[in-house]
Formats: structure tokens, C-alpha cells, sequence
């Protein structure tokens, strides 16, 4: 499994970079025209989510919904012994009773869980969310620049907040449905996608200390190194984490399925971006630092 | 030799025996059981009145106390912030009446004897919270330094004349149907709307009734901000779901450590295990409450506890084929290792920590448990893993390249 020639990473990531710049450019232009698609916990209304003994075709269903009485137009979402029903308006308490009811019609043994939010409360939640991704980077950024320096710090930074965007940008341009657990996914790639890009410059410190690099050359050699000597470890950690994150996909719980599939996705670029983004961005820092450096040298 | 042996069968001795009791008494949230949780936003029935932390306390309180006369299972009331309550109910058979009855605002009413009515049973309403000067209730001592409550009333002669039929007679204390304390009686016609109650009760009862007095004559009113609710069928159906994904996940990951790093692997899928069943040990004794989000952060952390051995494990590795002995190897991987390993767990603890501050609910189950789980993983596959290995590599069990997964061939003289 090791490589015996050395991949040049620091020339490929000029394609990875095109590659990340055009899908962020691409998430952008669909984030601005066509948003993202808010689930209940951000936007008002009520979600109705029922779990049938057999299943249900959609017209069986519209008798059931048309007797509940409710004046607002539902979106259904009919799957196998399942419904989901979402009201862009908030059902009250008796609303969603007779809703009950008529559903229990066509079976009685539904069993239902049902949200609703007021705009008030998802403004909040969305509020803090943006708190916590920027609190979280700059605490992040302390942390890596006193344990290594501040050109390690931003070109993590960067990394991190790429692979979070890109989930943003994956769920805007598919128009996936973005909930709470949305949010608490892209904070937990942010936390974690860090992980495998401290490894490898945790290399690059290291190697960093054992020779005197005087050129750009060297420099491009010792980071073409490092992510080579660290190369399959990334892929494994990342590995196990994406096992997890993949069976809670396939085989958990509906109401965690889109946290699941955020956390895959933002695990693969956090994987990719570890390697290709990050480190040649320190190299791109670093080289801009030289000169500089060279200054005080020879006064 | 001996101490890894009987660390280990003392450990998988206990495991083994605690396993199904801890697993019982973890505490399920909503979305796994089935139930309903409401936030509310409380504000004051009329406008201009003031919401307080007392009264704030006081309702949430009132809340508990129906919903445990409605009989449902320990229900859980939380004040958040300045003016929301949080409402946990499981098992509920008629949601609709239970809903309706805690958005009533409770109700305080003073009540004497009707015609008719059994001893102890007052029936018959003579004043109600609104009849009340606000927050004028207020603890007092009589000449003889017992706690008395003195009270206001709007409508002087409304009192008197109430007073002077009740003249020697109870008049007792109601806070929706619950009578509040032995009645006080009567004792005589009062005519300023002031009055005092007294009937021996202690310090903390009086405070008590006047606080109630306080909240009945302003009631807080509470809407809904946020609902969910979830079936017991659907709940059981998600814990059942997610459990599955998270065994089968975890499996592949022990299997994937096994063929991979061979007996260390086996060493770090032996703290794996140690450390998931640390993780519901914490759980059971700190009372977590494990939600639906709960488990998807207790799967993914079992992922994340192996990239300690991982990346250990591969350091050991990358030391051996440079030539070095297998202790050295050990030595070196361990004690590099170790930082980087540390470096990464910072970053995702202050993640967490975030979350954790500024999230609710679920995000905030999450992010505890994400946090827990990252300390015991230090723990479990850092300390204890390298201490299993280092302890087997000095007995000398560990003595081939091999045992690592590193082919003789790639090994370079030094």
C-alpha cells in the first residue's frame, strides 16, 4: 500500500483548486437565486411525519387530508409505510388532532410525530448557528496558531470553512431539505474535518525541523512528502468516521437521514481538502513569507 | 504479562456482567419512547404587567404540577431564558386534552363551603386571582413571630361583605383544583381590602402561598413556540434503526482495524469496546438523556476513538520500517503519536464546546455527548491503548515486524 514514487500533491492541487473554486462559485450562484431548501425548523409551519401498517398511495390519502378541514394546501411526500405531510402554516392544536384523526381512518395504527415552529424561534436557531460556525473558527484559529504558527491556522481555516460551504452548496444545488440536525452536521465536519488536516501539518512541523529548506523547491518537496508519509493515515481515519456516518445513512433513523448525508458529503471534502487544499496553501503562504524573512537576516 | 492479562479479563468480566443492566437504565428521550415536548413563550395576561423570574418559576412549576395530576410519566419542566418554559410529557394517551390543559393559565381562587358540600370540600368561589392587588402578597410575622401572609384586595367592599359572611367560617386556598394548605378561618370583618392569613404554617409554606397569591393575580399567558411530537411506534422504530446502523457500522470498523493492524488492532478494538461501554456508563450515572441525535454522535465518535490507533498504530509502523526495534518503534509512535493526536481533539472539543453554548435541545444533547466522548476517547485509545501495547512489546508477545503488518521487504537498514 506505499507508494514508492512521490505524487507531486502541490502540482494536482492546482486542478483541485479550479475544481473547488467552480463548485463554490456554483454554490454561490445557487444560493443566491434559488436559496436553500428550509425544512419546518426554519421556516414556519408544521411537519407531519407518519409511520403507516401498509402503505398508502396519494389518492387514498387526499379523501383523509381534505376531511381534516385545514385550509391550507399540504406538500405530501409518500414513501413506503411512510407519509410526510408539511404545512407552510402552523396547525394548532385541534388542527392536527382532526388531522390525526382522519388519517386513522385509513389506518389505526399510524403513529405520528409532528413539529411545528414559529418564524420566531427558526430565526434563532439559524442566528446561532452562524455564532457558533464563526466562534468556532476563531477559536480554532488561537488554538492552531499558538500550537503552530498563524500560515497553519488560516490555510485550515480555509480548508474548514470550504468543506462546510461545499455541503451548503451540495444541499443547495440538489435542493435538499435542510433542517436542525443540518446545522449540528455541518458544526461536526467543521470540528472534525480539521482533524486529518492537523495530522498532516503536524508532519510538515516535523519534517520541517529536520532540514534547512532554502528554496521554493525544497519547500514543495518537504509538503509533497509530508501528505505522502501521511497519506494513508488520512484515508483511514477518514475511513472509520465515513463507516459510521454512511450505515447511520442507510440503515438509521428517518429523521436523522439528512444529517447523515451531510456528514457523508462534508467527509468526503474534508477527506479531499485535507489533502489537496490545505497543505498547498500553507506552501502558497509560506513562499510569500520568505523574502521577508531574508531581510532582517541581513541587516 | 500478568497485569495485561488480568486488566483484561477483570475488564471483560465486568463488562460482559453490567452490559444489559446499564443498557436498561439509560434514559430515552422523546424521539426514541414517544411523547411531546412544547416550548413556551410565557408573557403577562394583561398588558403592562411585568414578567418576573419568580413568576417565571412559579408557572413552570404550576406546569409540573398538572401535568403529574393529568398523570403522565415524569414529566420534565425547564425554565430557558428570561420567558420560555420547556415541556418534556411521555406517554401520553389523549395529547390534545393534556396540551389544552397546560396552555390554561392556573387559576387561584378563594372558595368557602357550599350548602351540602362534604367536609373538606369547598365549593363555592368567592374571589378570584384578578380580585387581587398585584404583588401585594407578602410574608409577614405576627406578635408572636409566626409567618402570616398578608394580602390585598381590589374591591374593599366586595371583601367586607364576604368577610362578614364567612364571619368564623374557612375559607380556603385554591391554585386550579389543588387546595393549598390547611384553610384559614375568618376572623373577622374586614373592611380596608387588607387582610392576613395565618394558620401556623412555616416559613417556607407561607412564601410559598404568597408567591402563589402573587402568580394567580397576574398569570403569566403561554403560547406555543415550538412543538414536536412523536409516536411510540415511530420513536421505538428510530431507536431500533439507528442502533442497527450503529452496530453493524461499528463492526466493520473492528474488522477493518483487525485486518489492518493486526494484534495492536486487536488491542485498539479491545479499548473501542472499553470505551463505548465507559460512554454508557457515563450516561447511566450523570442521567444523560440519549436522543435520537444522541446516538448518531455516540456512532460517529466511535469512528473518530479509532483515528487514535490509527494514527498510532501508522507511526509505529513508519518508525519500524526505518529500521528502528520494536521498542523503540513502540516508544517513538506512542510519544509522537500522542500530540498529534491531542492537537486534533482540541480542535473538535472546541467545536463541541461551541455548539454547546450556543445551542438548544438536541444540538445541545449532541454536543455534551460529542464532548464526553472525545475525553474518554483520550482516555481509552490513547492512554490505555498505547499502555496495552507497550506492556505486551516489554513481555516480549510482540516481537515481529509481522504482528505489526509490516513486511520484512519494506523494512530499510539503518
Amino acid at each position: 500500500m506505499r507508494f514508492k514514487k512521490e505524487l507531486d500533491f502541490v502540482h494536482l492541487s492546482k486542478f483541485f483548486y479550479i475544481f473547488s473554486i467552480a463548485l463554490t462559485v456554483a454554490g454561490l450562484v445557487f444560493l443566491a437565486t434559488f436559496g436553500l431548501n428550509y425544512s419546518v425548523d426554519f421556516k414556519a409551519g408544521s411537519n407531519v411525519d407518519v409511520a403507516l401498517s401498509k402503505s398508502v398511495t396519494l389518492a387514498e390519502l387526499q379523501p383523509a387530508l381534505k376531511d381534516a378541514g385545514i385550509e391550507h394546501e399540504p406538500t405530501v411526500t409518500i414513501g413506503d409505510k411512510r407519509v410526510n405531510i408539511r404545512y407552510d402554516q402552523e396547525l394548532s392544536d385541534a388542527q392536527s388532532e382532526t388531522l390525526k384523526k382522519s388519517i386513522n381512518k385509513i389506518d389505526d395504527k399510524a403513529s405520528f410525530e409532528i413539529n411545528t415552529v414559529d418564524t420566531e424561534m427558526a430565526k434563532e436557531l439559524a442566528r446561532n448557528a452562524i455564532y457558533s460556525v464563526l466562534l468556532s473558527s476563531i477559536g480554532i484559529i488561537i488554538y492552531v496558531s499558538i500550537r503552530f504558527e498563524w500560515r497553519f491556522a488560516l490555510a485550515s481555516i480555509v480548508a474548514l470553512l470550504h468543506d462546510a460551504f461545499m455541503v451548503v452548496a451540495v444541499f443547495s444545488i440538489f435542493r435538499l431539505e435542510v433542517d436542525i440536525t443540518f446545522i449540528v452536521a455541518v458544526l461536526t465536519i467543521i470540528g472534525y474535518s480539521i482533524n486529518d488536516t492537523i495530522v498532516i501539518f503536524d508532519r510538515i512541523r516535523e519534517n520541517l525541523r529536520f532540514g534547512k529548506q532554502k528554496s521554493y523547491e525544497d519547500l514543495k518537496h518537504l509538503v509533497n512528502k509530508s501528505v505522502m508519509q501521511t497519506l494513508m493515515r488520512s484515508l483511514y481515519t477518514a475511513f472509520t468516521v465515513f463507516i459510521a456516518a454512511f450505515f447511520l445513512l442507510i440503515m438509521g433513523g428517518e429523521s436523522i437521514r439528512m444529517f447523515s448525508l451531510a456528514m457523508v458529503i462534508g467527509l468526503l471534502f474534508g477527506a479531499y481538502s485535507s489533502i489537496f487544499i490545505a497543505s498547498p496553501l500553507w506552501l502558497l503562504l509560506k513562499k510569500n513569507q520568505k523574502p521577508a524573512a531574508k531581510t532582517p537576516a541581513k541587516a | 504479562m500478568l497485569s495485561f492479562i488480568i486488566t483484561v479479563v477483570v475488564l471483560t468480566g465486568v463488562m460482559v456482567f453490567t452490559t444489559p443492566g446499564l443498557l436498561d437504565r439509560v434514559r430515552l428521550g422523546l424521539d426514541l419512547k414517544g411523547g411531546f415536548e412544547i416550548l413556551y413563550h410565557a408573557e403577562p395576561m394583561d398588558t403592562g404587567g411585568t414578567l418576573t423570574r419568580a413568576s417565571l418559576q412559579k408557572t413552570a412549576e404550576s406546569l409540573e404540577k398538572r401535568a403529574n395530576a393529568l398523570g403522565t410519566s415524569e414529566p420534565e419542566v425547564t425554565t430557558e431564558g428570561t420567558d420560555r418554559i420547556r415541556l418534556k410529557i411521555a406517554g401520553v394517551t389523549d395529547e390534545a386534552e393534556v396540551r389544552k390543559k397546560m396552555k390554561e393559565p392556573a387559576v387561584l381562587t378563594f372558595r368557602s363551603a357550599n350548602e351540602g358540600d362534604a367536609p373538606g370540600v369547598y365549593s363555592k368561589i368567592e374571589l378570584v386571582g384578578s380580585d387581587f392587588v398585584e404583588g401585594a402578597a407578602e410574608v409577614q410575622r405576627d406578635q408572636l413571630n409566626r409567618p402570616e401572609i398578608s394580602i390585598s384586595i381590589k374591591d374593599k367592599k366586595k371583601f367586607a361583605e364576604i368577610t362578614e359572611r364567612l364571619l368564623g367560617k374557612e375559607l380556603a386556598i385554591y391554585l386550579d383544583e389543588n387546595l393549598l394548605s390547611a384553610p384559614p378561618t375568618v376572623r373577622a370583618v374586614l373592611t380596608d381590602g387588607k387582610a392576613s392569613i395565618s394558620g401556623g404554617y412555616t416559613l417556607d409554606e407561607a412564601r410559598e402561598i404568597a408567591d402563589t397569591i402573587n402568580l394567580g393575580a397576574l398569570p403569566l399567558k403561554l403560547t406555543e413556540k415550538y412543538s414536536q411530537s412523536v409516536g411510540a411506534t415511530l420513536g421505538k422504530q428510530s431507536l431500533d434503526e439507528t442502533v442497527r446502523a450503529g452496530i453493524v457500522g461499528s463492526v466493520i470498523i473492528l474488522i477493518f482495524m483487525l485486518l489492518m493492524y493486526r494484534l495492536p488492532g486487536v488491542l485498539a478494538s479491545f479499548a473501542l469496546i472499553l470505551h463505548t461501554w465507559l460512554l454508557i456508563l457515563v450516561f447511566v450515572l450523570a442521567d444523560f438523556t440519549l436522543t435520537l441525535p444522541g446516538i448518531a454522535a455516540f456512532i460517529l465518535g466511535i469512528g473518530m476513538a479509532v483515528d487514535a490507533n490509527i494514527i498510532t498504530n501508522e507511526r509505529i509502523r513508519e518508525e519500524m520500517r526505518s529500521g528502528k526495534g520494536i521498542m523503540s518503534s513502540v516508544k517513538a509512535g506512542n510519544k509522537t503519536s500522542f500530540r498529534t493526536v491531542m492537537d486534533a481533539n482540541v480542535t473538535t472539543i472546541i467545536v463541541a464546546a461551541v455548539m454547546f453554548a450556543f445551542g438548544t435541545g438536541a444540538v445541545k444533547g449532541f454536543a455534551l455527548i460529542l464532548i464526553v466522548e472525545i475525553v474518554l476517547s483520550i482516555v481509552t485509545n490513547l492512554y490505555f491503548a498505547h499502555w496495552l501495547l507497550t506492556v505486551l512489546v516489554k513481555a516480549g508477545a510482540l516481537n515481529k515486524p509481522k504482528q505489526f503488518g509490516v513486511k520484512e521487504s519494506d523494512i530499510s537498514a539503518l
